[in-house]
């Protein structure tokens, strides 16, 4: 079965062009590239694109799902949802649960709940046993069952010889090792980036330095053992040196960003909005625009929305005692277009960190225009206003701090191996 | 006979051909040990005291058997480690035995190197039984006394350590001791139990078993010491063994006649499954330990020799 796309804005991220032409798709794999107004065999179902974008579809690195604990705040089902509404064709679910998942019984559980959802869904695993920092997962059997990445997330491992061996262990297995940069002992308790907004609104904060000593000291380590490493987050500008000097030395080395960070500041924070209550915290807007150039430069290689869910009573708090983060399954696109609108990012290069960069850290086969890719696509109108309703998003939460936001791109159509799983395109 | 060695501490400073000469006599003994009459005079007159500083059965009981199959006067001396926990108290140690005037001092000690310390205060000869995670001589020579016996040779063979190699004594003295022979050797386990700087030892390392165990003439397992699996070398049991496991689908890689060895005790479903280790056309591990007995008598024959040629030489006042 042949499905042609005419007319096509055609973001290709690996050869870095944004050119019309069409883009054919055969068994729910891309098979070629023509001129806009290709011709198409009597059988092919032919979708007009009339000039507007499509892009290999967003992988989005670092999804909270409720499932297995907080099915209340997202499920599977759900999130697949805002993600096919969001363009995600591929999400890479956290094993930050409740339980975490840390055995390779609970990733065959959350890998079948996950069957229900209408697009890709892969694993993390946790890193160690009840992300305690005390004893590593079942690496092996993990990897076998299909976990991509191993993971603590936001709970640091503090043991160094421990995290030095699991990077060890996991280099055996050719696995990937994710860590959030950050000195606990200096972090702890802090909901703010230290300066002058957090001492004007009396909240506790932390230095930008806590991130530079994380990703020093997982640096250290990763040259020590040659293992492969992905730092989930960096966020300030005092954190590029090292990632540079790795890079340099030739370590495995990547790095992300979430799209809360390159798009907001702490200033955004205003009046104690806890929609805004990130970790790390937003920080400052210096550190904001270096870190959009990072991306251009493709020292930081992925954007993600690190989306997570949280209900109303998690946010309805004082700014200290709310829970952070935010969905963003559904607002990646957006909110990653108006660096594009604003000049800081071509639509190439956003779907490079977005899409491209992702599959080759995950070893994934998507997030390109090439023949024999999956046919995993996003159509998308990158100029079309519209104003966020928070209540309009599919996910399960609403905890969005782009609620009442002026956005700019909306999201047409989006394919799942060539089947449409968003959009109207009968 | 050309075994020149006052103290028996290492596998390293041996010669190739001191090894062949202890593993020629050990052969005599391994005869002698399957007569009714186990018995043999070398050592008549001589004292042996076997100084255990960490806790052993199986070692303590070979030494034992050894030095009384040759007639001398055996002591067992079971030292709890808490009571030797200084170099000082040590020397205190050895000083106060030097002084009941023993001529074989058998020694195992927890740390690496306190058997060379104890060798150098003492005027007896030391066997080292095992020090810290340094060597086992006895031990790589039984198995050498073992593979030589099954393959009919000790040279140009393929042969496989699996496991525990970054805290196991046994695996150095064996690739020693095998390379000196002309072994092709390869170390298999995870990078977390893999000693730093071994691949510049002239090894081969795999992280992949089944690669590393490809066409190997011999599969040598070593004991996984479970007290130190919890917080982090290897994640759990069951992986291991999935992973490191010898079973018999792994070992089908090997050699058709591959011979399997363990050091013992073994671990049953962590480092290898019981069949295999039951299994009497594959496993040697049962000889291994006859191997023992004989290959201790010959080491410690042979260091008495060199003893009583010594007190020769000084009574006679040669140099």
């Amino acid at each position: 079965m042949d499905l042609i796309f005419r007319n096509a804005r055609l973001i290709d991220p690996e050869a870095q062009t944004d050119d019309l032409g069409s883009l054919r798709v055969t068994d729910g794999l891309i098979a070629g590239r023509g001129a806009p107004e290709e011709p198409a065999p009597e059988c092919a179902t032919v979708i007009d694109c009339r000039n507007r974008a499509l892009a290999p579809g967003l992988i989005d690195w670092g999804v909270k799902i409720g499932e297995p604990g907080e099915r209340h705040k997202e499920s599977f089902r759900s999130a697949g949802r805002a993600a096919a509404a969001g363009g995600v064709t591929t999400i890479i679910a956290r094993p930050d649960t409740t339980p975490p998942i840390d055995t390779p019984e609970a990733l065959e559980f959350v890998a079948r709940r996950a069957s229900d959802a209408p697009v890709n869904i892969r694993h993390m695993a946790a890193l160690t046993k009840s992300r305690e920092g005390r004893e590593m997962v079942e690496i092996g059997f993990l990897t076998d069952l299909g976990a991509v990445a191993f993971t603590d997330g936001v709970r640091v491992v503090r043991d160094s010889k421990l995290l030095g061996r699991c990077m060890t262990y996991a280099r055996g297995l050719d696995a990937l090792i994710m860590g959030h940069p950050q000195d606990p002992s200096l972090s702890h308790g802090a909901v703010a980036t230290s300066g002058k907004f957090a001492s004007l609104y009396g909240i506790p904060a932390v230095s930008p330095m806590a991130e530079v000593m994380g990703l020093d000291r997982d640096l250290a380590l990763v040259a020590m053992t040659r293992g492969r490493y992905h730092a989930d987050q960096i966020t300030v500008a005092a954190s590029l040196p090292a990632l540079t000097r790795a890079r340099d030395a030739g370590l495995d080395v990547t790095a992300g960003i979430s799209i809360h960070h390159l798009t907001l500041n702490e200033f955004d924070v205003g009046d104690y909005r806890t929609f805004f209550r990130f970790t790390p915290p937003l920080r400052s807007e210096d550190d904001r625009l270096s870190m959009v150039d990072a991306v251009a430069q493709g020292l930081i290689d992925t954007i993600a929305s690190f989306h997570t869910p949280q209900d109303e009573e998690s946010k309805r708090l004082p700014f200290e005692a709310a829970a952070p983060g935010a969905v963003g399954l559904q607002t990646l696109l957006p909110a990653a277009l108006r660096l594009y609108h604003q000049g800081g990012l071509t639509l190439p290069q956003l779907f490079r960190a977005m899409a491209l960069n992702p599959a080759r850290r995950l070893r994934l086969p998507a997030g390109r225009l090439s023949d024999g890719a999956p046919a995993d696509l996003v159509l998308f109108d990158p100029d079309a206003p519209f104003v966020l309703d928070r209540f309009a998003l599919l996910s399960k939460s609403k905890n969005t701090p782009f609620d009442g936001a002026r956005m700019q791109g909306r999201v047409l159509g989006t394919w799942v191996a060539g089947t449409p799983v968003f959009g109207d395109h009968s | 006979m050309s075994f020149r060695a006052r103290h028996l501490l290492g596998i390293d400073h041996l010669k190739p051909d001191e090894i062949v000469s202890l593993l020629d006599l050990a052969e005599d003994y391994v005869t002698l040990n399957r007569r009714t009459v186990k018995h043999s005079d070398a050592l008549a007159g001589m004292t042996q005291i076997n100084m255990f500083f960490e806790n052993s059965t199986r070692t303590q009981a070979s030494f034992e058997l050894a030095g009384k199959r040759l007639g001398a006067d055996v002591m067992n001396m079971a030292v709890a480690q808490s009571s030797v926990k200084k170099g000082e108290t040590l020397i205190d140690t050895a000083l106060t035995l030097n002084a009941m005037q023993p001529d074989l001092l058998v020694v195992r000690h927890p740390h690496s190197g306190a058997v060379n310390l104890l060798a150098e205060k003492v005027n007896c000869a030391v066997i080292n039984a095992g020090d810290g995670r340094h060597e086992h001589p006895t031990q790589a020579l039984l198995d050498a006394l073992t593979i030589r016996r099954a393959k009919g040779r000790l040279q140009r063979l393929t042969i496989a350590i699996c496991g525990d190699i970054a805290h196991s004594r046994v695996a150095r003295s064996n690739l020693i001791l095998l390379g000196k022979m002309e072994n092709r050797i390869r170390l298999i386990g995870p990078a977390t139990l893999m000693p730093a700087g071994v691949a510049e030892m002239g090894v081969e390392l795999y992280e992949d078993m089944r690669e590393g165990l490809k066409g190997a003439d011999v599969v040598m397992m070593l004991r996984l010491q479970k007290e130190r699996m919890d917080g982090g070398f290897i994640p759990s049991e069951r992986e291991y063994f999935h992973r490191f496991g010898l079973d018999a689908e792994k070992l089908a890689l090997a050699a058709p006649d591959a011979i399997v060895m363990h050091p013992g005790p073994m671990n049953r479903g962590v480092e290898i499954d019981g069949t295999i280790a039951d299994d009497i056309n594959r496993s040697v591990i049962q000889d291994q330990v006859e191997m023992g007995v004989a290959v201790r008598m010959a080491a410690l024959d042979l260091l008495a020799r060199n003893l009583r040629a010594a007190r020769g030489r000084a009574a006679a006042g040669e140099p």
